[in-house]
């Protein structure tokens, strides 16, 4: 029993880190129905961002954890969105009206270039860092001599998204940006006609999607307390399936995924072999790819000759 | 001055802002370790370099797209002629980069000049006809040099791994064009079958000493069967989901081999794989116990280099009969079905044509070739890990397909080339490869989605006219 409630503790804090990336999947293909391929690496850079940040504070001699959390937070969101909008704005737009797999391919490129570009720029080595900002818990309850601990650094990770994601939904049902963005996810050329700025639009869904990335790229990054260029690629494929298991397009689909994703990898690994946990969170995909593409809160895509 | 300049230097000023933003924290700072955590130290010259860079090479080429060539003609080349001069810039990738943005303006510059050459070219009857000559003509010449290219005095033995590694993507280029060209089915996840095969080879001839002819069809076989098993449940996807669950099997099938230690030997590899056999000699300096070296019999002195020419070409004969099984398969019914279907799956549904097992003969059939290709990488390099297949090999593959105008068999050719011969050719540039690589990829969706060679013949003509105009 204590052995489950911790392995259910640290399966919701990583659930709730997927759940966050998982929202830029299911925001940008709800609007333009692609697979933004390089959402992983932009995770990854936020993550980068966040290391150097930490790392200036130190410097800086900010030593107030809060302090250094908040500044790093509002940094790494706003130039990683910078990232967000470049992409979309340099690879996707171009594309909008190309052949279906264009942006994909596209999007592949990007995320080979961005890798690429921060192994050269930072080395190919782990980077430790950030580990050590919010230490310490407490226990909950003990039973069979098993402490049950949760972190301080866990409930942060889980108030920061709970809140996170109670302000993107309220700004998705109750802006005027959300219904723009709900406009153009139904009909993009109707919405233009009643003077909707599509590509704005759209830009500012890469913006939000990365931002998003960014604070999941801090939390993984105090969390693990190391990252390297290649995280992206992991935490992304993952990141996607909970985005299609929760239903493409739909944001509470999106952080049931990333809970329903942490929760099998975390059990997978705690109770039969660590090994293999990738390969259960691919085989999920797959097996959800092919009975159920529609996710579990998604609609189904009536295909259009 | 022109009117529009104000507005050229402010876009020109929100794209070095934009590239200063990107570049400030990744390029600003380097982190370093030093034992107990990590440090940094600036780069803030550097990044400052590229961003006034980006803002002139913004500027050259709004200048080049507004008309005014000369303006923009000399930028390039003062560009162009600080990043060659002695000048002492902080790195060498500096000087690369400001030279590539001195070229890429030049080359805007005259690009209206060359496209209206070309077209003129293409529009006068003799331009046609010697297009359609070079077509024809070019392909055989290919052919002819790739033959002759082991009997020249050039062949030594770096020049020859690197054409057999060549030779290596063309087949397996050709294998995914299948797939990806004809068929209309992205698939990330090709390097599986590569791994398959190579595994096949691996395992049969070191565990159970069956030669590399007898294994070969085997491993095609056998690389099929997974593109058939893996195939089947997955090819009513959509396109896009499709990719990202061939991506999913790639990685899983990669994952299997890392950790299926018994099998596999697992992170550790396969070592001491033997090598292909010419009518039962082997290439190598003495002979293992009842076999005969290939120098023994030939009676000419042993040079290391036969064993490389022999690989040479085995991967040659592979790689064309690939791409003579595309050629002609292009001509049968299946062909012409699994083209039809990248056009419009609904209307050969409505034909009649059953598309998933339409689907699974290209999926399979393109395995197959990878699962040759991968037999072959195991014989020539005799030791295997799961290291070799990874998603990035996928990635590699796909860009020449995508690269080379997808469905076009010569333009895989020049991408394998490109792609993988230059990196080898410019060792410099290596690190900068991939970057390059990644770049290459979105430029030419961007700009030629159709790929370097974007004329495709069609399989089959309504009216068999070839004058222009009436087609």
């Amino acid at each position: 029993m204590a052995y489950f409630s911790q392995q259910l503790i640290n399966a919701i804090t990583l659930g709730a880190i997927y759940g966050l990336i998982a929202i830029g999947y299911t925001m940008v293909y709800g609007i333009i129905g692609m697979i933004n391929f390089a959402h992983g690496d932009i995770f990854m850079i936020g993550a980068f961002i966040s290391l150097i940040g930490f790392l200036i504070c130190a410097a800086l001699g900010i030593n107030s954890a809060p302090l250094a959390i908040v500044l790093v937070l509002l940094m790494a969101m706003a130039f990683t969105a910078v990232y967000g909008w470049a992409i979309e704005r340099t690879a996707y737009r171009p594309l909008r009206g190309s052949f279906r797999l264009a942006p994909l391919i596209s999007a592949i490129g990007v995320s080979i270039l961005l890798e690429n570009y921060v192994q050269l720029a930072q080395g190919a080595r782990p980077k430790p860092g950030g580990g050590s900002i919010v230490t310490g818990g407490f226990t909950l309850f003990s039973s069979d001599g098993f402490d049950v601990r949760v972190t301080w650094l866990q409930i942060v990770i889980v108030v920061v998204t709970v809140v996170l994601m109670a302000g993107f939904t309220w700004l998705i049902a109750s802006t005027s940006l959300g219904r723009r963005q709900r406009a153009c996810e139904q009909d993009m050329k109707m919405a233009s006609l009643l003077g909707v700025n599509v590509d704005r639009t759209i830009s500012l869904t890469f913006v939000m999607g990365a931002a998003l990335a960014a604070v999941a790229g801090m939390l993984f990054l105090m969390y693990y307390g190391v990252v390297d260029f290649f995280i992206g690629f992991l935490a992304g494929i993952k990141a996607f399936t909970a985005a299609v298991l929760g239903g493409i397009g739909s944001l509470p689909g999106a952080m049931l995924g990333g809970l329903a994703i942490g929760l099998i990898e975390v059990f997978w690994a705690g109770y039969f072999s660590s090994e293999y946990k990738d390969v259960a969170v691919f085989a999920i995909l797959v097996l959800v790819l092919i009975f159920r593409p529609s996710g579990l809160l998604g609609k189904p895509e009536i295909e259009k000759v | 001055m022109h009117a529009r300049l104000p507005r050229m230097l402010k876009d020109s000023a929100i794209t070095a802002l934009v590239a200063a933003a990107l570049g400030i924290f990744i390029v600003g700072f380097r982190t370093y370790d030093v034992g107990k955590g990590l440090t940094f130290d600036y780069q803030f010259v550097d990044l400052g370099i590229a961003v006034v860079t980006i803002f002139f090479g913004r500027l050259g080429l709004l200048l080049a797209a507004s008309g005014l060539r000369w303006p923009a003609f000399l930028l390039g080349t003062v560009l162009g002629a600080i990043g060659a001069s002695p000048l002492k810039l902080p790195s060498t990738f500096l000087h690369w980069f400001v030279v590539f943005a001195g070229v890429f303006i030049i080359l805007r510059t005259i690009w209206p000049f060359i496209d209206e050459a070309a077209a003129k070219s293409q529009r006068s009857a003799a331009g046609a006809s010697l297009k359609q000559a070079g077509a024809k003509w070019f392909g055989a010449a290919l052919l002819l040099i790739a033959v002759v290219l082991p009997l020249t005095p050039f062949a030594d033995q770096q020049t020859m791994d690197l054409a057999v590694l060549i030779l290596t993507y063309v087949m397996l280029g050709w294998g995914l064009n299948i797939v990806v060209g004809l068929a209309g089915l992205l698939d990330l996840g090709y390097v599986a079958f590569y791994a398959v095969g190579a595994y096949s080879y691996a395992l049969l001839s070191t565990q159970y000493g069956l030669g590399f002819w007898t294994v070969l069809p085997l491993a095609g076989m056998m690389a099929a069967t997974f593109g058939l098993v893996l195939g089947f449940p997955v090819l009513r996807l959509r396109g896009d989901y499709l990719a990202i669950v061939t991506m999913g099997f790639g990685e899983i099938i990669r994952l299997v081999l890392l950790n299926w230690v018994d099998l596999t030997n697992g992170p550790a590899g396969i070592g001491s794989i033997p090598g292909p056999t010419l009518f039962g000699a082997v290439f190598a300096e003495n002979a293992p116990a009842g076999r005969q070296t290939f120098a023994e019999m030939m009676g000419v002195p042993f040079n290391s280099n036969q064993r490389l020419i022999f690989l040479y070409y085995i991967i040659l004969v592979l790689a064309l009969v690939t791409n003579f099984f595309t050629q002609r398969v292009r001509r049968l019914p299946v062909g012409r079905a699994w083209e039809a279907l990248r056009e419009d799956e609904t209307a050969c549904k409505a034909l009649g044509i059953n598309p998933t097992n339409t689907k699974l003969t290209a999926f399979a059939v393109g395995a197959m070739f990878a699962g040759f290709a991968g037999s072959f990488f195991a014989a020539k390099q005799r030791f295997i890990s799961p290291e070799s297949f990874t998603f990035i090999e996928s990635a590699i593959i796909l860009a020449i397909v995508v690269l080379g105008g997808m469905g076009s068999q010569i333009g895989v050719v020049l991408a394998a080339v490109l792609l993988i011969g230059m990196p080898e050719w410019f060792r410099d540039l290596g690190a900068y490869r991939m970057v390059v690589f990644g770049l290459a990829m979105v430029l030419i969706m961007v700009f030629r989605p159709r790929g370097l060679v974007s004329h495709r013949e069609p399989s089959l003509r309504l009216h068999p006219v070839h004058r222009r105009g009436s087609a």
